[in-house]
C-alpha cells in the first residue's frame, strides 16, 4: 500500500528514535499534546512511546469527536429513533456511546429503533432515496475533516428534492478546542497545563490548511507541527517540536506537506460555509461549554435540519462525578490517575468521554498500554 | 434409500418454489421437502434409516472418548465469495471437534427456514453442505426442519452438531499452555471476515478475497501424527486471533508475546481492513487454527503443517510467557510494543 | 473515526465527480466532489467516501528522505 507502508517502516523508526534521543536536552522535560484522535490511536497501536526518550511525554488531547460528543446529543438521536420512528443513520463508533437511561444507539436498536450503521453520508442519502415513505436522519459528528461531506450531502439532498432526508448536526471545530485548552478558567483550577507544543491534526489540516494554527503559535507562544497519519510522521513531528523548543521558536511547521497546504481545500471550505454557520456556544463532553466551537445548519437549508424539523430541545446531562475526563483531556491528569479507570470504567462499560471511542486517551491506554502500569505496580 | 410411494402429486418446484408453513408442519409437505431436497443431496446409509434418531456404530479403541460439539450459523449474507452458510456449518462443527484432537465422525443438522425462502436458494445451499460433507468424509446422519413465519427468521439458520472420537493419550485444552511454549498459526488472517463484509449492504468495495472456510480435521491428523507435544488447538473464528489467544492466555494463567511481522495477512485483506478501520487480528477466520506446542517441537510441527494444503503459509508467530496478568502482548512491526486486547464487541453483525 | 487513507484513483467517471479508487487491490467507488482536476493515477486522501485532497508525490519523497537524516 503506497504512501502507507513506507511511512511505517521499522528501520526508519529506529533512525528517527536515535535522532530524537540525540536532540533532547538531558534534564529537560518535553510535553507535547497530540490533538487528533487518529494520532492518539497511532501512538498506542504502534507502541510509539517505547521509541521515545523518557523525558518526552505525549499528552492526549480532545481530538476524538465521538469522545467529546455530549450525552445530551446522543439522547436526541436515540429519541428520534425510538420515539419518532426515523431511520437513524450513524457512523460506527457512535453506536456504542452510552447515553441516558442506560441506552446507546445500539441498545435502542435492540428495543426496536431503526438504527443503521453507515460508512458515509452517501449511504444515508441512498437510504433516503430507497425509502421515500420514511424519515431518514443522518447523525453528523466529526471535526473539519468530516464536515465537508455532510455539507455536500445536504446540498445533494436539496438538488434531488429528497424531502425525507435531514441531518442532526454535531460538527465541532479544532482551533476553538485548542484555544479552550490553553485558556479556560478550569485550567487555572487544575494548574497550568505544561504543554510545550502541539502535534496538529492530519486530516483536519488538509481541509482547513496550516494557516489557522499560526494564531496559536503567535498568541500562546507554542510551536505547532502538523503531522501526517502514520507513525513515522508522528515521530518526525516530535523531532521537529523538540528542535523548536530547544531553539526557542514558536512556529507552525508542516510535516504533512504531501497533503496539507497553507490554504487547505478551499472548495471544501466554501461548501461548508454555504451550508453551516457557527453556533454561539456548544457543550463538549469533558470540556463543558466552549464558545464558537461548533456548527449548525444555516436557515437557508432549514428544511434539512433535523433539530428544526423535529423540534428538538437539547438537555445537558452531566458526567459521573468521579470521572476525570476533563483533566485528562487537558493533559493535567493521565488515565491511570482516574479512580474509575480500568475498574468501573472500561471499553465495555465506558463512564466518560475518554473511554468511549477507541481513539480516546483512556480507551487507547486500556487497550494497548495498560500492561505498562501493571509492570510498574509489580515493581 | 427406499423410494417408496410418491409422497406428493407433484415434485417440488425447485426453480420457483418457496418455503411455506406446511413444510415445517410434520406432514406430507415436510416429508417431501426432506426427501426431495435434503436427503436427495445429503443422503447416506445413516440418514437413509429414516427414523427419529440415527443408529451409529460405537467407535472402538481402548481409552477412546467421545467428543461432541455444536454450532449455530446465522451468517448474513447467506452466500459470499468462497462459501455459504451451508459449507460453513459443516466446516465449523467439524473444526470444533477436530480442535480437541478428535476424528470427526458424524454430523446432525437442524434448519430453521423462513416462510418465503426460495427453494432454489435452499437447494443450492444444501448441495454445498453435501459437497462439504462428502469431501470431508463426515456424513450428515440426522436432521430437523422447522419453518417460521415470514419476518421472523432472516431466511435461513442452520445448527450443526458433530461427534468424534478422541483416541487415548491425546489431551488438548486451553489451560495447558505454559511459559516457553511456541504459538503457531496455520495461515493468513482475516480472509473470511473480509469476504463476508465485502458483500454487505453498506460496503461497496470489491475485495478479491475468498472466505477461507475449510475442514481442518485432516490437517490436525497430520499434526498429531508428528508426535509433537501439542498443548492446545483452537480455531480463531468470531473475535479473530485476538479473542482466541486471550481466551487461552486466561485459561492457562499465562501471557503471550507475539511478533507482528511474523503474522501472515494477505495484502488485499490488509487493505480492506485499513479501509474499514479494522485490525486483522480481530477479524473472523473459518479455515485456520492456532496451535500451542512445546518449543522443541515447533519446527517439526510447522513442517507438517506446511506440507498440507491447508497449512502452506503456516508460521510461528510468538511464544507463551509467564505473566500473572495474562496479557497478550505484541512487538509491532514498527518496533514498539502493545497489548492485543479482546475486542469490546463484534464491530459488524453476524460474520459466522 | 479518523479513517482517512491515501488511495490511488484508477478510473474517473465521465462526469468527473465519481471515481474508482484502489488500495492494495481493493476497489471502492468514491466521490471527487470536493476536489478539482483529479485524473487517473493521482493519489488522494479518502475519508468517509470522499476524496479530501490530492497527495503530492514530490513532497512525499522529500518527507521520507527527511526521516532518514540524522542531524539533531
Amino acid at each position: 500500500m503506497k504512501y502507507i507502508a513506507e511511512f511505517r517502516d521499522g528501520e526508519l523508526a529506529r533512525t528517527l528514535a536515535r535522532s530524537i534521543a540525540a536532540a533532547v536536552q538531558p534534564g529537560r522535560r518535553y510535553s507535547f499534546m497530540e490533538f487528533c484522535g487518529g494520532h492518539t490511536h497511532a501512538i498506542s497501536r504502534y507502541g510509539l512511546a517505547d521509541l521515545l526518550p523518557a523525558n518526552v511525554r505525549m499528552v492526549h488531547g480532545p481530538g476524538c469527536p465521538v469522545c467529546v460528543l455530549p450525552i445530551g446529543r446522543v439522547d436526541l438521536a436515540i429519541a428520534l429513533a425510538l420515539e419518532r420512528g426515523v431511520m437513524l443513520c450513524s457512523y460506527g463508533d457512535t453506536l456504542r456511546v452510552p447515553a441516558s437511561g442506560g441506552l446507546s444507539l445500539l441498545k435502542a436498536k435492540a428495543r426496536g429503533a431503526d438504527v443503521r450503521m453507515v460508512y458515509s453520508t452517501l449511504d444515508a442519502l441512498q437510504l433516503a432515496r430507497d425509502n421515500p415513505q420514511r424519515e431518514v436522519v443522518f447523525f453528523a459528528i466529526g471535526f473539519e475533516t468530516t464536515t465537508p461531506p455532510t455539507a455536500l450531502a445536504i446540498q445533494q439532498a436539496r438538488s434531488e428534492g429528497l424531502a425525507n432526508f435531514s441531518v442532526l448536526c454535531c460538527h465541532v471545530l479544532t482551533p476553538a478546542a485548542i484555544s479552550h485548552i490553553l485558556e479556560s478558567p478550569e485550567v487555572r483550577q487544575w494548574g497550568t497545563v505544561p504543554i510545550d507544543g502541539f502535534i496538529g491534526p492530519a486530516h483536519v489540516s488538509t481541509v482547513i490548511g496550516s494557516r489557522p494554527y499560526e494564531f496559536f503559535a503567535e498568541e500562546y507562544r507554542k510551536p505547532v507541527v502538523i503531522a501526517g497519519f502514520e507513525p513515522l510522521d508522528v515521530m518526525q513531528a516530535i523531532r521537529m517540536l523538540v528542535r523548536q523548543v530547544n531553539e526557542g521558536r514558536c512556529e507552525v511547521e508542516n510535516e504533512f506537506a504531501r497533503a496539507v497546504t497553507r490554504e487547505g481545500n478551499v472548495k471544501a471550505q466554501d461548501r461548508v460555509a454555504q451550508v453551516f454557520e457557527l453556533r454561539r456556544e456548544f457543550e463538549w463532553r469533558g470540556l463543558s461549554v466552549v464558545p464558537y466551537s461548533a456548527l449548525r445548519i444555516r436557515a437557508d437549508y432549514a428544511d434539512f435540519d433535523a433539530e428544526r424539523r423535529f423540534g428538538l430541545q437539547y438537555r445537558s446531562v452531566p458526567d459521573h462525578k468521579a470521572c476525570e475526563c476533563g483533566a485528562i483531556l487537558r493533559g493535567v491528569k493521565r488515565p491511570q490517575d482516574c479512580r474509575l479507570f480500568g475498574k468501573v470504567c472500561t471499553p465495555d462499560n465506558p463512564m466518560g468521554s475518554c473511554m468511549v471511542s477507541s481513539e480516546g486517551a483512556c480507551a487507547a491506554h486500556y487497550s494497548y498500554g495498560r500492561y505498562k502500569d501493571m509492570a510498574l505496580n509489580d515493581g | 434409500m427406499a423410494e417408496g410411494k410418491r409422497i406428493a402429486a407433484r415434485p417440488l418446484d425447485l426453480k420457483n418454489g418457496r418455503v411455506d408453513l406446511t413444510h415445517g408442519a410434520g406432514g406430507r409437505a415436510m416429508v417431501q421437502l426432506v426427501r426431495e431436497l435434503f436427503a436427495a443431496r445429503l443422503g447416506n446409509e445413516y440418514l437413509g434409516q429414516g427414523n427419529d434418531g440415527a443408529v451409529l456404530p460405537l467407535p472402538a479403541g481402548e481409552g477412546a472418548r467421545l467428543v461432541m460439539s455444536t454450532d449455530s450459523h446465522v451468517v448474513s449474507p447467506l452466500e459470499f465469495a468462497g462459501g455459504d452458510i451451508g459449507c460453513l456449518s459443516v466446516h465449523g462443527t467439524i473444526n470444533d471437534v477436530a480442535m480437541m484432537g478428535a476424528k470427526p465422525l458424524y454430523l446432525a443438522a437442524g434448519f430453521i427456514l423462513e416462510e418465503g425462502f426460495p427453494l432454489a436458494d435452499l437447494a443450492r445451499i444444501v448441495e454445498s453442505m453435501a459437497q462439504a460433507a462428502r469431501a470431508a468424509r463426515v456424513p450428515v446422519v440426522t436432521g430437523d426442519t422447522k419453518v417460521v413465519q415470514r419476518g421472523k427468521g432472516d431466511g435461513l439458520f442452520i445448527t450443526t452438531t458433530g461427534v468424534g472420537v478422541l483416541p487415548a493419550g491425546v489431551e488438548l485444552g486451553g489451560d495447558r499452555a505454559r511459559a516457553g511454549d511456541a504459538i503457531l498459526l496455520s495461515g493468513t488472517l482475516g480472509d473470511h471476515g473480509v469476504a463476508v463484509m465485502s458483500r454487505r449492504e453498506n460496503l461497496a468495495f470489491d475485495a478479491p478475497v475468498d472466505s477461507d472456510t475449510a475442514a481442518l480435521h485432516e490437517l490436525v491428523a497430520a499434526m498429531l501424527a508428528t508426535g509433537a507435544q501439542l498443548r492446545c488447538l483452537r480455531d480463531p473464528t468470531r473475535g479473530g486471533l485476538a479473542a482466541t489467544l486471550n481466551e487461552i492466555a486466561h485459561q492457562s494463567g499465562a501471557g503471550m508475546l507475539l511478533r507482528e511481522q511474523l503474522i501472515p495477512v494477505r495484502p488485499a485483506v490488509a487493505a480492506a481492513c485499513e479501509l474499514l478501520g479494522l485490525d486483522p487480528l480481530d477479524v473472523a477466520n473459518e479455515g485456520k487454527l492456532v496451535a500451542v506446542c512445546a518449543a522443541a517441537d515447533a519446527d517439526r510441527l510447522l513442517a507438517a503443517m506446511r506440507a498440507h494444503p491447508l497449512g502452506r503459509e503456516a508460521a510461528r508467530i510468538g511464544e507463551v510467557v509467564a505473566d500473572a496478568h495474562c496479557f497478550v502482548q505484541m512487538e509491532t512491526a514498527f518496533g514498539g510494543r502493545r497489548i492485543v486486547d479482546w475486542l469490546a464487541s463484534d464491530p459488524l453483525p453476524r460474520i459466522c | 473515526m479518523c479513517l482517512a487513507l491515501p488511495v490511488k484513483v484508477v478510473d474517473v467517471e465521465a462526469a468527473g465527480d465519481w471515481a474508482t479508487a484502489d488500495l492494495g487491490g481493493v476497489r471502492k467507488r468514491i466521490s471527487l466532489a470536493l476536489l478539482e482536476g483529479v485524473v487517473s493515477g493521482d493519489y488522494v486522501i479518502l475519508h468517509v467516501g470522499y476524496a479530501l485532497t490530492k497527495l503530492d508525490p514530490a513532497e512525499a519523497e522529500r518527507t521520507l528522505a527527511l526521516f532518514a537524516r540524522m542531524e539533531p
